[in-house]
């Protein structure tokens, strides 16, 4: 899985350079993802703006990872394109992360 | 990998017509869906469906055809016939979907009834499966499943493309 990783701001934030997280790269993302969080204690910004798609798989795939994090660090996310904004709302979860319209925005702390 | 696919449209040779109805057989396995709903896209690009209508197709046959992947049959150990059968058409009151596998039948003899998964409010608790048939159940018409013979089939509709006239 094809991700960018640097530190910002006193964030770890990880882009996504992929269009789908689904039931093919779910294992592989969240490996990818307890890759990228290794050695930093920074709360992590999700860059989701290249994802197109996100079936459940993909979803319980971020979840897993912010219950990895916790309770010491924390997953933002940023950047939703509507059709992943639409199945964090469908399932509900969209209330139990903060969600940030754009990376900018994560940074600097403005919600939506 | 596009071999992995099979894609038969029985209008295909007709330009007139749109290619429904369309079957499309695949060996069992997550890639392969990936594919599949590749395929899926393609057959419908003639009906020029918003990206949202797209989506809740995408969606609906991905949670339907992972969980084939996963539970009817076996994917640590999978058989040279773990095959799924996916076929498209497009009627008056939407678009029909029929899919057949030859896996594990539903446990119980039939689909689970989707509840929406719980939030719970301490981190750890929350859930991170589960939502698949929530999804398919509130996106979609129609969910019907059978068990015949060795085969199970799985109808639903989905209430997208509508010809009013038809």
């Amino acid at each position: 899985m094809q991700v960018s990783v640097k530190t910002e701001a006193d964030f770890c934030v990880v882009g996504l350079r992929e269009q789908r997280i689904d039931a093919a790269v779910a294992l592989d993302f969240k490996e990818t993802m307890r890759q990228a969080a290794q050695g930093g204690g920074e709360n992590i910004i999700l860059d989701l703006s290249e994802v197109t798609f996100i079936d459940s798989s993909g979803l319980g795939a971020i979840v897993a990872t912010m219950k990895f994090l916790a309770p010491d660090r924390s997953l933002i996310l940023a950047g939703m394109t509507a059709p992943v904004d639409r199945v964090f709302k469908l399932t509900r979860m969209d209330s139990v992360f903060a969600i940030f319209p754009t990376l900018a925005a994560a940074l600097s702390g403005q919600h939506a | 990998m596009p071999e992995q696919v099979a894609m038969t449209s029985s209008t295909a040779l007709s330009p007139e017509t749109l290619p429904f109805p369309f079957d499309i057989r695949f060996k069992s396995s997550k890639p392969a869906v990936r594919e599949a709903l590749a395929g899926v896209r393609q057959a419908l690009a003639p009906l020029g469906l918003d990206m949202e209508e797209l989506q809740t197709v995408e969606l609906v046959l991905a949670e339907a055809l992972n969980n084939i992947v996963e539970h009817a049959y076996t994917e640590q150990e999978p058989e040279q016939d773990d095959l799924i059968t996916l076929r498209g058409d497009h009627r008056g009151d939407g678009l029909h979907f029929r899919i057949i596998d030859r896996g594990e039948a539903m446990p119980d003899g039939k689909p689970p009834l989707g509840h929406a998964q719980p939030i719970s409010p301490v981190i750890e608790d929350l859930p991170e499966g589960g939502f698949g048939w929530f999804l398919i159940r509130d996106l979609a018409k129609d969910v019907c499943y059978r068990r015949i013979g060795a085969e199970n089939l799985l109808d639903l509709r989905l209430a997208i493309a509508l010809d009013l006239q038809g």
